[in-house]
Order: C-alpha cells, then sequence, then structure tokens
C-alpha cells in the first residue's frame, strides 16, 4: 500500500467523521406542541403571527426585546420572547420559522426567518422565504390592478 | 381577440430565435458527435464544418435572443411579463441590465451567453480536441435553451419563456378592473395597456453597483468551468486521458480565477448592501458557489503534479467532471426551492416540472462522464512507483485531497433538504451553523495554508533535505518572528466559542502569515523575480491573505451598538445580546468610543427610499464623521424596512452601521432641546402637559470592575410623571461614572413626548435633570453597528489570487504555443 493511500484512507475517514457528527447535531422542524414536548432543545419552529395577542416591542424602552405570540396550524400557541430588533415584514408574514427553545412556559427565540405572502395564490408558491438580507426574487407587491389605479 | 398598444413583434423574433438556438444546438451537438466518432479523416472534417455552422448559428441566436429581451426592458414594453416584473421606468439605466438576473429566465439566457462566447473562442483554439469537446459543450447549449423555451410537450411544461405575454402570465387574471365587465371569466378589455403603465420594479436590493457587475462574472466562472469538464470528458470518450492535460490547463486557471472573484464580489455586496452583517454567513447559496470552485483548484493542482510528473491523472479527470457537476448541482440546490426553510436566498422554486428539469440536466451531464471514468478507469495511465515524502507532488496532493474533501463536507452539510427531500425527513440545520462550519474549516485553513506555505520549496519527484531547509529558513524564521508580533500585539481575542477555537485561530493566522512570506519569498529565492514563472507564488501569497483577512476581520468584528459589555447592560436583565441602539433624533447617545446623534433623514425624490443622517463624534475629540445609511420604507406594500448599510472605510478597518426600525415615518422634525433643571429629591419640574416628582437619587453598589472601572458609579434617578390627562408614568434616568468617563442614560415616555436625561449628580445629592419636550411625535431610528477590521486585507488577497492565476495562464498557454509536441515529464 502506498503511502498515499493511507493519507488517503484517513483523510476520507475524518472527513466520514465530521459529517456523520455534523448530521448528529442537526436540529428538527417542529410544531408548538412537539416544541412544548422538549424544553430546553434547540428547536425549528414552524408558526405564524396570533395577531389577536398584543405584540410588544417599543425601541424607546429595549430595543432588544420583542414578544409575541405565536400560533400553529394545530390551533396551539405559545408566548414568544426575542432579544433583538422586530424583523422585516413581521405582521404581514404568513409564516414564520422560529429558532430556539422552549423554557419556563415560554419560546425563547434566537432567530426568526418570515415568510412572505403575496396576492397572488400561484406566486405565492413560487416565493421562497424571504429575509431582510436575501435575494429575494419574486416580490409580487404590487399588482397589475394597483398599478392602473396611478 | 386583438389588444390595442402591445408590440408583438420583438416577442415574436425572440421565441423564433430561442427555437432556432435550440435547433441549432442540437445540430451542433450531433454533428460534433459524429465528427468525434468518424474514423475517416474525411468524414471528420465535414462533420466539423456542418458542426461549426450550427454552433456559431445558435450562438447568435443566443445572442440575438438577448439583444431582444434587452431592447424589450430599455422601451419598457410592460405587455411582456418579464419586463413588467422585473423593470419599472423609474429604474436607472445602469440597472437595466440587473433585470437580466433576478429572474431564472435571465440568469439562464446569460449562461447560454457566455457558453457561447467560450464555444466561438474554443472552435478557434482547441484543434485536434474540438469535435469532442465542442459536442460536450454543444449539448450543454441545448440543454440551456430548453430551460427558457416555455413550451409544452406531452402536457408537460419545458422551460420559462421569456418573452411570454403578460396577459397570458396568469398575473392578470384576478384583476378584475381590466377584465371587459369587471367579470373575471370575460376575456380581457382590448385596451388593458392603458392601465398597465409601471412594472413592478427591480427587487430594491438589488440596486446596486455591485449587482451589475457581481452576477456576469460569477456566471462567466460558472460557465467557464465546462471547458475543464469538457476537456476532461473528451479525454475518457477519446482515450486521449493525458493529451488533455496542457490545453484544459489554461482554461481551469481562468475558470479558476474568474469564479474565485465572482463569488468574493458577491461577498462584497453583502457587505456593502445587505444587513446579515458580513461578507460570508455559511448560507447554502454561498457554498453551492464556492464548493465547484474548491474542487477546480484541487483540479488545477493535480493537473500540475500530472505535468510535471505523470502523477494524479486519474484524480485530475475527477476533480474537472466533478467542478462542473458541481455548478450543477448548486444550479439545483438555488433554483429549484429544495432549498426551502433553510436559506436565507432562496431563489423561486418553479414547480415540479421545473425541479425533474433541472434533475434531468444534472443526470444528463453526470452520470455519462461517470460511466467512462469507471470503465476507463484502469486505462487511464498512472505510475506505480511511491511518491517520495521529500517531492512536491506528495504534498500538493495531500492539500488537493484535503481541499477537495473540505468542499465534499461543506456540500454534504448544505444538503439537509436533499437528503429530507429522499428520505422524507424534517431535519434543519443545527444550533449556531456557522459555527458548525468554521470549527472544522478551520482546520483545513491550517492544513491548506502550512502546505501553501512550503510545498513551493520542495522540488518535483525529491528534495534533499539541505536544500530544503537552506532556502526556507530564512521565510520560516520571519515568519515566525512576524506571527509572534501580530498575535502579540494585535489582540486577537475570540473566546466565545472556547479556548480551543481561539487557539485554533491563532494557529490557523499564523499558518497564513507564513504563507504569505514563503511564497512571496519564492518569488526571489525560488524563481529569481522572473514574473511570467511567478503566477503560483503570487496567487498563493494572495490565498494568504485571503485567510489572514477571514481570521482577523471575523475574529476582531466588534459590534459596536452591543451593549453587553457596555454600561446599559449592568442595569438590565439577562444576558442576550443588545445589538440594536435607539437613537431619538437630536439626542446624543453613548456607543463605545462614540457619540451618537441621529440628525434627520430625507428622502429620494423618486422612489420610497429615505437617507439617515447618524453622525458620530469619537470622545477623544480626534475624529467627526456622519454616516447615512438608507432603507426602503414600507416598499411596495411589503411592510416594513430594506435597509441598505453605510460604511466609514479606513485603512485597518471600516465602520458599519445600518437601520433595524424607525419610527412612524409621518413624524415631523423635532428642533427641542434640553431643559435643565436643578433639584433634589422630593423637587417638581412642570412641564406643558403636567408635571414630574424626582423619588430618588440611588447610587448601586458592586458595579462590575471590568466595566466600570476602580472609581467608578451608577446613579439611578426614578422620576414619576403626572400628566394631565391623569395618566402616571415612572422612568429611571441613569447617570454612570465609568472609567473616568460620564455616560448619562436617558429614559422616554411616548406618549408624552418627553425625554427625560439626568446630566450631572452633585456631592450633595442634587441633580440636573434635562427635560425635553419635542414639539411633535418622538422620531427615532435604531441601528446596528459593527466594526470590521482588516477587510481590506481580503479584497486584495481576492485581487491578487486572481492576478496570479492569470499570470499563471497566459504562462501555460504560452507553453502551450510553444511545443504543440508530446507530453514533457
Amino acid at each position: 500500500m502506498k503511502r498515499i493511500h493511507i493519507v488517503l484512507l484517513v483523510v476520507v475517514a475524518v472527513a466520514i467523521g465530521v459529517l456523520i457528527s455534523f448530521v448528529n447535531a442537526t436540529s428538527t422542524y417542529d410544531t408548538i406542541e412537539t416544541a412544548m414536548s422538549k424544553p430546553g432543545k434547540y428547536v425549528h419552529l414552524m408558526a405564524k403571527l396570533d395577531k389577536s395577542q398584543p405584540v410588544d416591542y417599543d425601541p424607546l424602552k429595549d430595543a432588544n426585546y420583542l414578544s409575541f405570540t405565536a400560533t400553529d396550524s394545530t390551533g396551539k400557541s405559545v408566548r414568544v420572547v426575542y432579544h433583538d430588533r422586530k424583523p422585516d415584514n413581521f405582521e404581514i408574514s404568513d409564516k414564520l420559522v422560529l429558532k430556539g427553545k422552549y423554557v419556563d412556559g415560554k419560546f425563547e427565540c434566537k432567530e426568526i426567518q418570515t415568510k412572505c405572502p403575496s396576492k397572488y395564490k400561484e406566486e405565492a408558491a413560487k416565493t421562497g422565504g424571504t429575509h431582510p438580507g436575501n435575494v429575494p426574487v419574486g416580490n409580487s407587491g404590487t399588482t397589475a390592478a394597483d398599478t392602473s389605479k396611478k | 381577440m386583438d389588444y390595442t398598444g402591445e408590440h408583438l413583434l420583438p416577442g415574436q423574433l425572440g421565441h423564433f430565435f430561442i427555437v432556432l438556438a435550440l435547433v441549432a444546438s442540437l445540430f451542433a451537438t450531433f454533428a460534433y458527435f459524429k465528427s468525434a466518432q468518424a474514423k475517416l479523416p474525411d468524414v471528420e472534417t465535414s462533420w466539423k464544418r456542418l458542426a461549426r455552422w450550427g454552433f456559431i448559428i445558435q450562438s447568435l441566436s443566443v445572442f440575438a435572443v438577448f439583444g431582444i429581451l434587452f431592447y424589450i426592458i430599455n422601451n419598457h414594453l410592460f405587455e411582456y411579463h418579464y419586463a413588467w416584473k422585473h423593470s419599472s421606468r423609474s429604474l436607472e439605466f445602469k440597472y437595466l441590465l440587473s433585470c437580466f438576473w433576478e429572474g431564472q429566465e435571465g440568469s439562464f439566457l446569460l449562461w447560454s451567453i457566455w457558453h457561447s462566447v467560450l464555444g466561438l473562442i474554443l472552435i478557434k483554439t482547441s484543434k485536434q480536441h474540438e469535435a469532442p469537446v465542442m459536442a460536450v459543450i454543444s449539448l450543454a447549449q441545448f440543454a440551456l435553451a430548453t430551460m427558457i423555451l416555455g413550451t409544452y410537450f406531452f402536457g408537460a411544461k419545458i422551460g420559462t419563456n421569456p418573452f411570454i405575454l403578460l396577459r397570458d402570465s396568469g398575473v392578470l387574471d384576478n384583476a378584475p378592473a381590466l377584465h371587459i365587465n369587471f367579470d373575471l371569466s370575460q376575456p380581457l378589455k382590448p385596451d388593458y395597456m392603458t392601465s398597465i403603465t409601471d412594472g413592478n420594479d427591480l427587487n430594491p436590493l438589488l440596486q446596486n453597483y455591485w449587482m451589475v457587475i457581481h452576477p456576469p462574472v460569477l456566471f462567466l466562472g460558472f460557465a467557464s468551468t465546462i471547458v475543464p469538464f469538457a476537456y476532461a470528458v473528451a479525454g475518457l470518450w477519446k482515450r486521449q486521458f493525458g493529451q488533455i492535460n496542457n490545453p484544459a490547463l489554461p482554461w481551469a486557471l481562468f475558470s479558476g480565477a474568474v469564479l474565485g472573484v465572482g463569488i468574493m464580489m458577491g461577498g462584497m455586496w453583502a457587505y456593502e448592501s445587505l444587513t446579515f452583517g458580513g461578507y460570508w454567513a455559511w448560507d447554502p447559496v454561498e457554498n453551492a458557489s464556492l464548493v465547484p470552485w474548491m474542487v477546480l483548484i484541487s483540479g488545477i493542482h493535480t493537473a500540475l503534479i500530472y505535468k510535471h510528473t505523470g502523477q494524479s491523472l486519474r484524480s485530475t479527470h475527477l476533480f474537472y467532471i466533478l467542478s462542473f457537476g458541481f455548478v450543477l448541482y448548486s444550479t439545483f440546490l438555488t433554483r429549484t426551492g429544495i432549498l426551502g426553510e433553510a436559506s436565507v436566498h432562496a431563489f423561486t422554486g418553479e414547480g415540479s416540472n421545473f425541479f425533474i428539469h433541472i434533475l434531468l440536466f444534472l443526470a444528463i451531464f453526470i452520470i455519462p462522464p461517470f460511466v467512462l471514468y469507471f470503465s476507463r478507469y484502469r486505462d487511464i495511465p498512472a505510475i506505480q512507483k511511491e511518491e517520495e515524502v521529500s517531492s512536491r507532488e506528495f504534498w500538493m496532493f495531500i492539500g488537493a485531497l484535503v481541499f477537495f474533501l473540505s468542499a465534499i463536507v461543506i456540500i454534504g452539510q448544505t444538503s439537509i433538504p436533499v437528503y429530507n427531500k429522499i428520505f422524507g425527513l424534517s431535519t434543519a440545520p443545527p444550533e449556531d451553523a456557522e459555527f458548525k462550519y468554521n470549527s472544522i474549516q478551520i482546520y483545513v485553513a491550517i492544513i491548506v495554508g502550512l502546505l501553501t506555505a512550503f510545498s513551493q520549496y520542495l522540488k518535483y519527484r525529491e528534495t534533499t533535505k539541505a536544500f530544503f531547509w537552506k532556502k526556507i529558513a530564512l521565510p520560516a524564521i520571519a515568519s515566525v518572528i512576524l506571527s509572534g508580533i501580530i498575535l502579540s500585539i494585535g489582540d486577537i481575542n475570540y473566546i466565545r466559542k472556547g479556548p480551543v477555537f481561539q487557539y485554533s485561530i491563532w494557529v490557523a493566522a499564523a499558518c497564513s502569515i507564513f504563507a504569505i512570506i514563503a511564497n512571496a519569498g519564492y518569488i526571489w529565492i525560488g524563481l529569481k523575480g522572473r514574473l511570467r514563472f511567478t503566477g503560483g507564488s503570487v496567487a498563493h501569497v494572495g490565498f494568504g491573505m485571503v485567510l489572514l483577512g477571514i481570521l482577523l476581520s471575523s475574529a476582531k468584528k466588534e459590534i459596536l451598538t452591543n451593549n453587553k459589555n457596555g454600561i446599559p447592560v449592568a442595569v438590565a436583565p439577562g444576558d442576550n445580546p443588545m445589538e440594536n441602539l435607539t437613537l431619538v433624533q437630536g439626542v446624543e447617545m453613548d456607543m463605545g468610543k462614540y457619540l451618537l446623534t441621529y440628525q434627520g433623514d430625507s428622502a429620494h425624490p423618486k422612489k420610497q427610499q429615505s437617507f439617515y443622517k447618524i453622525h458620530f463624534k469619537r470622545k477623544d475629540g480626534k475624529e467627526e464623521f456622519t454616516l447615512v445609511p438608507n432603507s426602503f420604507v414600507n416598499y411596495k406594500g411589503q411592510e416594513g424596512l430594506m435597509s441598505n448599510p453605510a460604511a466609514r472605510h479606513y485603512l485597518t478597518h471600516d465602520v458599519f452601521t445600518y437601520i433595524t426600525s424607525i419610527s412612524n415615518p409621518d413624524a415631523k422634525n423635532d428642533t427641542a432641546s434640553f431643559k435643565i433643571h436643578k433639584i433634589k429629591t422630593g423637587d417638581t419640574v412642570f412641564y406643558s402637559s403636567g408635571y414630574m416628582v424626582l423619588q430618588d437619587v440611588q447610587s448601586k453598589d458592586s458595579l462590575p470592575e471590568d466595566i466600570f472601572g476602580k472609581e467608578g458609579s451608577l446613579h439611578e434617578m426614578p422620576v414619576k410623571i403626572f400628566s394631565k390627562t391623569g395618566s402616571i408614568f415612572t422612568v429611571t434616568s441613569r447617570l454612570a461614572n465609568a472609567k473616568n468617563e460620564l455616560i448619562a442614560l436617558p429614559d422616554t415616555v411616548a406618549s408624552e413626548n418627553l425625554i427625560i436625561q439626568v446630566q450631572k449628580v452633585n456631592p450633595d445629592n442634587s441633580i440636573e435633570l434635562g427635560v425635553k419636550e419635542s414639539g411633535s411625535i418622538l422620531k427615532y431610528i435604531t441601528i446596528k453597528a459593527y466594526k470590521f477590521p482588516f477587510i481590506l486585507i481580503l479584497w486584495f488577497g481576492v485581487a491578487i489570487t486572481a492576478f496570479g492565476m492569470f499570470i499563471s495562464m497566459f504562462h501555460r498557454m504560452r507553453q502551450n504555443r510553444r511545443k504543440e509536441q508530446p507530453e514533457q515529464f
């Protein structure tokens, strides 16, 4: 066996090990119920903003505190606390990906991704995730009908 | 039905040229295939002549399609969906080209244009390899043409046509105002175009000069990876394994330089116009463009090994094939929407037909080359003799291997959504995914940095110890000294992720410094400064700078608005990062070394874009400047902001800020100033709509010494406010003395438009209370600000790397021209 083959084996083994450990560290997409069932575990919560409940964000008091109620398709809801500014398109987004942990009766969120709706179903299906720092493609904010009013 | 106000001719011409390109590229593929398979020289030549015409016609057609689409966008022909969706009348001319790459169709068109240009050059230059190489490229052109075809074939939609009319796109189907009798079941009004007066505009984030040049360069990089790929396939197909190495090498170098620059231009765009606070975020879209580049770089190194020693030909073929394979795979990842939640970029997904379409494209270009590769693997010449440990090729190969496997690990991590799709899982990225990448790639940086530094000092085949140590001694000693100096005074503390990671950063920084010095030294020690041989060394100097720039700028990045280690958090609960800072108009705020004032804003005359003036004043009085970040406010009905940062550039660092939220944009200007009242506990101060009573002057104990210093103090002054409306508020204003510096932390009552700030606490416990009543609603912004150090090292590193690769490319081209003769080992 050539030396280079031994090196090859070692490096490949390390690469495989790294990938396996990465896969083991991954988290999961959860509903509110499943997230609550594993408190303290980092999950991706798929939910949306419950507009009937107050959204608490006042930059004059604390620019790094946002609190709101999220609800998901099963109808469950949970209070979410997020220590950063209110994300763009927060109120109009039809889906929120909340990354964080359920701790002490509330969801401690580390990161929020907003998903934007659009006025046409077909377009909505096309429009992928949008986020403040992205390269969104189809923002179908304006429609032909809007344009015609001008 | 006839509609008025439409210009149908450009679209019809466009359709025609798309179909012509499709047919011509298919014909060119067939003819080149026949030519490549021909046994007799006459047959070979006649097929080749036909094939060339096919390819030239397809190239002209692609240029025509591009020209027509440009005409449509430039003339605001909004009856075409593409122009309506991606442009508007107010769009500046310089951004018209950006409309091409905002949409899927335009991106494929751009890709196809670059392939055409490269193909035309290859017809001139590829000589005996022309037929097989061009057969591959013609087939790729056929595949790309189907992407913009937009017809139905047995009920399945093939591609998306850029010339589709707005009225056929489905967008108008739900707009009753445009239909006869306002009835959606009726056809459109014949004069519906009179209502379509403007387009949807280009996404504001793309309205940036980097967005004009980054995509064409990146796509040229992507497109050019097909050339080494095509040569590798040609080598396998015609069993001319080794003979493709020399002609493919300059192309691989070209592709590596352009792709590398293209990727980092994307980073610069992200840095300058996006708000994720940096140039790189390990986002799947970024990873997908990095991985083909890394594989290609591995291929270049194994190709050099083969050129000099006859080893590593098999890996060269594999890397060239995989490089283009990963370009296609990244297209699949980023354009089908499969990334879904995993990416913040998330380009559009075009539905299941598109998904299958692009998967077929990938399969056609990956499976046959691999079948060829493995079936002829044994026939590819390989030297059985073992490489010496003291040989350059041994270490070069290890470097290429580590770089390649690092790419495989990155793409493996990026492909989680693909595993989800295949196995029906719901795996999400891990917590702190960026660190998961960094904690692995830091070791790659160490290994590759080190190998880059010393490999050039080894000779091919075998090096004597004396020779090696004599030559490398000086650069090594210089590197140790310089690394020592930089690490000891550089204050590179990145303890957040534990000591192991911090030490790894130190080691990696030292290795990259070694790479820079050793390669710069080699230009004189090894090459005596003869410029045309220096390509490799120059590129490696640049690469070392890239590594060093990445390490320094990331490890020493500071969040200036991070109050975590500052005064406010001494009074705020929790350990969460406090990265946003609120600035009330006209009120000076304390931010680390700076005093910040939000002075006001102005609006763009045509767009819903506002510019915010933020004045920075250094506390030591050495410098004052104003940064003007801007935001699109409630753009096109999207609630909230799309912010563009502003930065002040220094030689050693950038100060960088952007807007994270604003008060109600209708608020008026505020010109009021603070009124000072000297009061004691229990005293009352009146304001226009009520009064306030100072409750107490409290002095806080046990302050953290690292923040406040030995003599520090912190006073809290609760004030009770009784408004005329009967409401009662309690606010707490604070005044800190930290390290002999007085810092006021004002408090506000938004509903009363009040700002209260303690200016001074006297020894007798009386205070000077500043009260500011703003005439209108309080106007404020919240910002984040960063300090990016040494980012210039990274940008220069990229430029130098590319420059070195171009030197190498010209050197190899000259060599190829000079000896049109067999391999020289």
